[in-house]
């Protein structure tokens, strides 16, 4: 009875109600908009796209506990999370090993290698599509139109090519692209619920959006300097899907506001100088991948003050 | 026994690839094929040979203070008459490696047994050394560019393994493939070697 009353345990000593497992859940909810319109649009092929690659990351995960004797963490759902949003990425096309096979590269080569949840250094999904984008490049940037079987070009590309497609078509969806990121209302939803659930904050998507459309204002248009479509950047391609569910992963994001705000921004910037000059038309997924190794470096420049630190003379 | 000692430590305990991890460049480098991998660990064991011996023959008239300039020399003949037998006899394998034939003069692996060992034991010690330094080196290589071919090409040595319905992961023939196969070869080399001499260890 004298023990109980001295109870000795190291910090923290006060939790909050999040657990890894609420957020992850919030995260599958917040994306179940965007796979819906995905069934709508695409049809029930891009649901076995995404169960595809989460059983592939689910099955790796169970596989990597077993063999490194750790307990297992499939309920956490952050296998779940990770194959669902690998999977919003890939087209609605691709054949169905291909998304099994990224999950098992962004579970059992980008995350569980390194430590597992939490210990990651680049965003286990964004890994994973650039290693089936540089695998098998052609599956990954063949967008048919799944309602008219016709194939069509991505809003990047006909943005490149002279032919942008209508704000509305962008915003509801009606263009071709990955699974999870052509409709960007369904998106927005999915972002406004984890801001609610305050699971993300606003920093990095912030800073990524005005990077994105900074420089897509200033240096996009073909007639000169501020010529170009802030909108039309914004509404395209994965950048909204990159802002807010990407960016700011927990692990691979800096930890204070204003290097949040920053890797944000220069992943947008980056995100644009890809886009206007680079080979590829979208540059989402090595931005951030490049964002997610120069966190450490943020985070070493950007400090939080300490608690009763005074101003530095 | 101690020539035992000499083969253990250049395949295993001492194996340039997993445990001192020297050379690491044109490991990453070249083993994009199977016959790659071979013929530049072949190339290495050769020169890592000839420079081992003729440094130990040497030791004892190399001044200190100038032993690191007299190594590179000798090295570099011995380079050089693999570059000139390989541009002469297997044109297309010195094709493909390129430029990592005359970087064999740097590859530090054999600045470090001549600096190491055989400059101080004798000559055929010493090219005992080299031999299976080199073979050590030669066997990383060829597993390192086995993993990538098969995966990245679908085939080995050139012949098609995997089925003609594999669709080759083209990024284990690049350099990040170099990088993730690498990774997991130490690991899995060290595991292994761990786990024996952990056993090893238990019986004695």
């Amino acid at each position: 009875m004298e023990q109980a009353k001295f109870v000795a345990s190291s910090s923290p000593h006060v939790r909050g109600r999040q657990t890894v497992q609420s957020i992850m859940l919030d995260v599958c909810i917040a994306l179940l908009p965007s796979a819906l319109f995905a069934l709508y649009r695409f049809g029930a092929y891009s649901w076995a796209v995404l169960f595809s690659c989460v059983a592939g990351s689910m099955i790796t995960e169970w596989a990597c506990n077993k063999l490194m004797k750790k307990p297992n963490s499939l309920k956490d759902l952050s296998a779940v999370v990770t194959g669902l949003m690998l999977g919003m990425c890939c087209p609605p096309t691709v054949p169905l090993w291909l998304p099994f096979v990224g999950g098992v590269f962004a579970i059992g080569i980008v995350k569980m290698p390194f430590g597992g949840l939490g210990h990651n250094f680049l965003n286990p999904a964004l890994a994973a599509r650039a290693f089936l984008l540089a695998s098998w490049p052609s599956m990954m940037t063949t967008w048919s139109n799944a309602v008219d079987a016709v194939s069509g070009a991505t809003p990047l590309e006909a943005y490149k090519l002279g032919q942008p497609a209508g704000y509305s078509d962008l915003l509801f969806g009606h263009v071709d692209g990955s699974i999870g990121e052509v409709c960007k209302i369904a998106l927005l939803v999915g972002a406004a619920y984890l801001i609610i659930r305050k699971v993300i904050n606003l920093n990095t998507p912030v800073g990524f959006v005005v990077g994105v459309a900074g420089f897509a204002w200033i240096f996009g248009g073909y007639g000169g300097l501020f010529t170009g479509d802030p909108l039309y950047a914004l509404l395209s391609g994965g950048a909204l899907m990159g802002a807010f569910f990407m960016c700011n992963d927990y692990t691979t994001s800096p930890c204070t506001p204003a290097g949040q705000f920053l890797m944000g921004l220069l992943a947008g910037i980056l995100t644009g100088v890809i886009r206007r000059f680079g080979a590829y038309v979208e540059g989402v997924t090595y931005a951030i991948l490049f964002l997610n190794v120069c966190t450490p470096l943020i985070d070493r420049y950007i400090r939080p003050k300490a608690f009763g630190e005074g101003k530095a003379k | 026994m101690k020539f035992k000692s000499i083969v253990k430590n250049g395949i295993i305990t001492e194996n340039p690839t997993f445990r001192l991890v020297l050379g690491t460049c044109p490991t990453i480098a070249v083993s994009t094929s199977a016959a790659n991998g071979l013929g530049m660990g072949l190339a290495a064991t050769f020169v890592l040979l000839g420079s081992n011996l003729v440094i130990s023959l040497l030791r004892n008239f190399i001044p200190d203070k100038v032993r690191i300039p007299a190594f590179v020399v000798i090295i570099a003949s011995f380079v050089t008459i693999v570059e000139l037998l390989m541009k002469a006899f297997l044109p297309a394998l010195n094709e493909s490696l390129g430029i990592f034939i005359p970087l064999i003069v740097v590859n530090c692996i054999i600045l470090a047994r001549a600096e190491a060992f055989a400059s101080k034991n004798g000559p055929i010690a010493s090219a005992a050394d080299g031999i299976f330094m080199g073979l050590g080196f030669t066997m990383s290589l060829v597993i390192i560019s086995s993993i990538r071919e098969i995966l990245g090409a679908g085939t080995w040595f050139g012949a098609q393994v995997l089925g003609a319905s594999f669709q080759p992961a083209t990024m284990f023939a690049q350099a990040p493939g170099g990088f993730i196969v690498f990774g997991f070869y130490i690991a899995a080399a060290n595991l292994i070697v761990g786990y024996f001499e952990k056993r090893k260890g238990a019986k004695a």
